[in-house]
């Protein structure tokens, strides 16, 4: 075992995203304590896809993730609630052109 | 004994080792070391289960009298049970169960692959399905077994000790009898000694990995095929049983 995988901490927090099925997006699902990468995805696989829900995990150690700060909320998002001309809204769809 | 008795007998033998394994396993629930580990262990043990429902309903048929899964699994004593005697071996710490089911692993994963060339049409369908299951809990296993032999001072000595305990029950997946040796030349079940060096192959890789010793076994334990057990099975298939002894055709 290499030694990358013998993580400082016995059990890091992971985060889990599941692909539902083949064209879709992976999409977060939960976390799970894992001992290393190997381990977090067979731990996803058990804990995340007992009921067929799945075609691919992706797993990721959650102190690796860049996060906003919910303290910015007002600033980052706030802005865009008076833009609704950005929302594609506007427009008539031809019936020709079916489900979008 | 009818044409068909080996047949009879051969199915009961691979539903009870799914089924006494996949019994102990579910006896962690709700005891695993994380969350995420206990789902995980039940997952193994619904495979096994779900593999000993299948080689039960059809040895039932092969029987003809009637008996079922349920009769079959809850109305037999510990001398009827014929599966393999690491399988009954008891729970002990985490290393010792994902050690026993390593082991156990290791064999059914090529023995599987092996049935799935039978002859018989459904104990290769049986053996398809089976076969998948088996290589996730040999994967899952396995990767235990590396990781607390190459853990820490404790892990280690927790594996090599249950690799100690353990190894005496191997050369028993490779014993045949005449009731399997008729099977073998039948062309339906696979021959033991055709997978053993599959068999061997993974244990060198994962030992090795784990940096564990297989120790070396002067006399291996047999007997669960005859019946003869461990003084564990029966205490397993008293637990296992009561219910259904006690209220006979119970349903949910």
């Amino acid at each position: 075992m290499s030694e990358q995988s013998k993580t400082e901490e016995p059990m890091p927090l992971y985060e889990v995203f599941i692909r539902p099925k083949a064209g879709l997006s992976h999409k977060h699902v939960g976390s799970l304590h894992a001992i290393d990468d190997t381990m977090a995805l067979h731990m996803a696989r058990d804990v995340y896809t007992r009921r067929a829900e799945g075609v691919s995990i992706w797993v990721v150690r959650s102190n690796l993730i860049a996060a906003s700060d919910p303290v910015d909320k007002d600033m980052l998002f706030e802005p865009t609630a008076s833009k609704i001309y950005r929302h594609p809204t506007f427009y008539e769809v031809p019936e020709e052109v079916g489900h979008m | 004994m009818s044409a068909d008795a080996p047949l009879f007998t051969y199915c009961l033998r691979l539903a009870d080792s799914a089924l006494v394994l996949g019994h102990r396993l579910s006896e962690w629930t709700a005891y695993a070391p994380t969350l995420e580990e206990d789902i995980a262990i039940a997952n193994l043990a619904l495979d096994l289960i779900g593999q000993a429902r299948l080689f039960y309903d059809y040895a039932g048929k092969i029987e003809g009298q009637g008996r079922d899964e349920d009769a079959l699994a809850y109305l037999r004593d510990d001398r009827d049970y014929m599966n393999l005697l690491l399988v009954e071996q008891p729970n002990g710490d985490f290393a010792v169960t994902m050690m026993r089911q390593f082991l156990y692993a290791a064999f059914a994963v090529p023995y599987l692959a092996a049935l799935t060339r039978s002859k018989d049409e459904t104990l290769a369908a049986i053996a398809a399905k089976a076969e998948k299951e088996m290589a996730y809990h040999l994967r899952h296993a396995g990767e235990w077994v590396i990781r607390l032999g190459d853990g820490t001072e404790e892990s280690h000595a927790r594996a090599q000790a249950a690799l100690d305990d353990l190894a005496i029950y191997i050369d028993e997946f490779f014993e045949v009898d005449a009731v399997e040796q008729s099977l073998i030349d039948a062309g339906i079940a696979p021959d033991p000694a055709s997978v053993r060096s599959a068999f061997e192959a993974t244990l060198a890789h994962v030992l090795g990995e784990a940096t564990l010793a297989r120790p070396a076994v002067r006399t291996g334990q047999s007997g669960g095929r005859k019946g003869l057990h461990t003084e564990h099975l029966g205490h397993l298939l008293a637990e296992m049983q009561v219910l259904h002894r006690a209220h006979p055709g119970a349903n949910w």
